[in-house]
């Protein structure tokens, strides 16, 4: 295994396909009209560019997420809160095996400076990586154009509960954002509120669902009721997961809507563990020795509960903390 | 294209199709078949993050009134409940107790007010307030809270096992 501790090193050409050339550390990152060409000392891995971007959006989007961003069997990154492993092959047994991995890690702001240079620049005009693909145009072909609007969403996370007065606000259609095309019957109306003088702010509801129905994302949880450290993240899904996600500590998951099948592999070898299919009101835990990638067939809502302890990674890392939450 | 939801009356439970592990590390549920075999308002533990919980609940007549240390959130996933609110003269849970604590009776306080709530809503049952859910007819909640007192764990029942 290699691995280095390097300070930003980002720069950039331009190809003839119209893209800018990446370089930070050992590894450089090309694209042409198909592909995604990542480049590290002796070798090089590609990946379709849709299913690239599609799995950089996300790893930006989410700070590197928890755990293992893994964007297919070979390539990814490790938060560790502060700094970011990224690496070719480290999640993979055949490549382990033959002593074929290799491993940088990064100060977590400039890898991330990198990654955004590059989703900036490769994201040409009609291609949302945050949409589902019946929603999206096209990533190939020369350069033409950008998305900018799209690729430099924020996250959404609520401080306390969102629609709370100063708090995450909720989704209007004055704000752009409609019903979705597969939530259109779900309904619209607001909870009914009844505050004695004095307590309005504190007399709170909201209509979650209707929340949901119009996110105009996929694939991205969002905060919105926090307890202390347990954070609601519900999310809208369709299509595929775009990354395989290692989380480093356990996460749960409910199905408010519809239906998705989870295909969870070993988290370091990649080998088949199980399927887990959930349909509404399912409730199932990802232990932290897996990872996982969903398939949502009809846009649907879910909840993903995250544990936000920082010392969780490490109680799990350490053996102190077996990979699954209950014993019975 | 509809949106399927599930309730009391009528859902259909996915599961856990093990290749190379343990079914029970998933422990896999469905919300509505907890509550359909569950007593009103009885707070079983669905998910558990260290001492975080979910909790299912049966909603069905008038609750006890409960009160926590800390904010707690509620989900309807079906049927519609009522959520009166009292702000107690004297803090109904001593301070650093966590998960929901039941109290004996309503206790003194100022109301605070009431919502209706239905399938998809979700309420902030804040710090300090002491609550009461009132449901005309058989539905079930989702609670984000810590667990407590009143959580009750029966993994076993309620978890695909094989």
């Amino acid at each position: 295994m290699s691995t280095a501790t390097l300070t930003s090193t980002a720069s950039s050409v331009v190809n003839q396909e119209g893209y800018q050339t990446f370089k930070i550390g050992q590894f450089t990152f090309e694209r042409d009209e198909y592909f995604a060409h990542i480049l590290y000392p002796g070798n090089r891995h590609i990946m379709p560019i849709e299913a690239f971007l599609r799995a950089l959006m996300r790893d930006i989007a989410w700070g590197f997420f928890y755990g293992t961003v893994n964007f297919d069997a070979v390539f990814g990154t490790i938060n560790h809160y502060g700094t970011v492993e990224m690496y070719v092959g480290l999640n993979n047994e055949a490549y382990r095996a033959n002593h074929q991995e290799y491993v940088e890690t990064f100060q977590s702001k400039d890898l991330k400076k990198v990654f955004e240079a590059i989703l900036a620049d490769w994201t040409n005009e009609g291609f949302d990586p945050f949409a589902a693909p019946e929603e999206t145009g096209l990533a190939y072909g020369r350069k033409h154009g950008s998305n900018l609007k799209a690729v430099q969403r924020q996250r959404l996370a609520a401080k306390r509960m969102v629609g709370l007065p100063g708090d995450l606000k909720m989704r209007t259609e004055e704000d752009g954002l409609p019903v979705n095309r597969q939530f259109l019957d779900v309904p619209q109306d607001k909870p009914e509120l009844h505050p004695e003088p004095g307590f309005e702010g504190q007399v709170h509801a909201v209509n979650l669902f209707a929340y949901l129905s119009r996110s105009d994302v996929t694939w991205n949880p969002s905060v919105v009721s926090v307890v202390h450290d347990s954070l609601l993240c519900p999310t809208t899904e369709e299509h595929i997961l775009p990354i395989i996600h290692g989380n480093d500590r356990v996460e749960w998951f409910v199905q408010f809507s519809d239906e998705i099948m989870w295909e969870i592999d070993d988290k370091t070898t990649g080998r088949p563990a199980s399927k887990v299919i959930m349909k509404a009101g399912d409730v199932a835990a990802m232990p932290a020795d897996i990872r996982h990638r969903g398939y949502s067939p009809k846009r649907s809502m879910l909840l993903v509960w995250e544990n936000n302890d920082g010392t969780l990674p490490q109680r799990h890392a350490s053996g102190e903390l077996k990979p699954y939450p209950v014993e019975f | 294209m509809e949106t399927v939801f599930g309730s009391l009356k009528h859902y259909e439970k996915g599961g856990v199709q093990a290749i190379n592990a343990n079914p029970k590390h998933y422990v896999f549920s469905n919300v509505f078949e907890v509550a359909s075999k569950s007593k009103p308002y009885e707070k079983v533990a669905v998910a558990q993050n260290i001492k975080y919980v979910l909790e299912a609940l049966r909603t069905e007549g008038n609750s006890p009134w409960f009160a926590a240390d800390h904010d707690e959130a509620a989900i309807v996933m079906d049927g519609e409940v009522e959520v009166h609110l009292i702000q107690p003269d004297q803090p109904a849970v001593p301070a650093g107790v966590e998960g929901s604590v039941k109290l004996a009776a309503e206790p003194k306080g100022k109301k605070m007010g009431w919502m209706k709530i239905h399938r998809g809503h979700m309420a902030l049952l804040p710090k300090g307030a002491a609550y009461q859910f009132r449901s005309a007819a058989p539905g079930v909640m989702l609670m984000q809270t810590i667990k407590g007192g009143c959580t009750v764990e029966k993994w076993a029942d309620i978890c695909q096992t094989a």
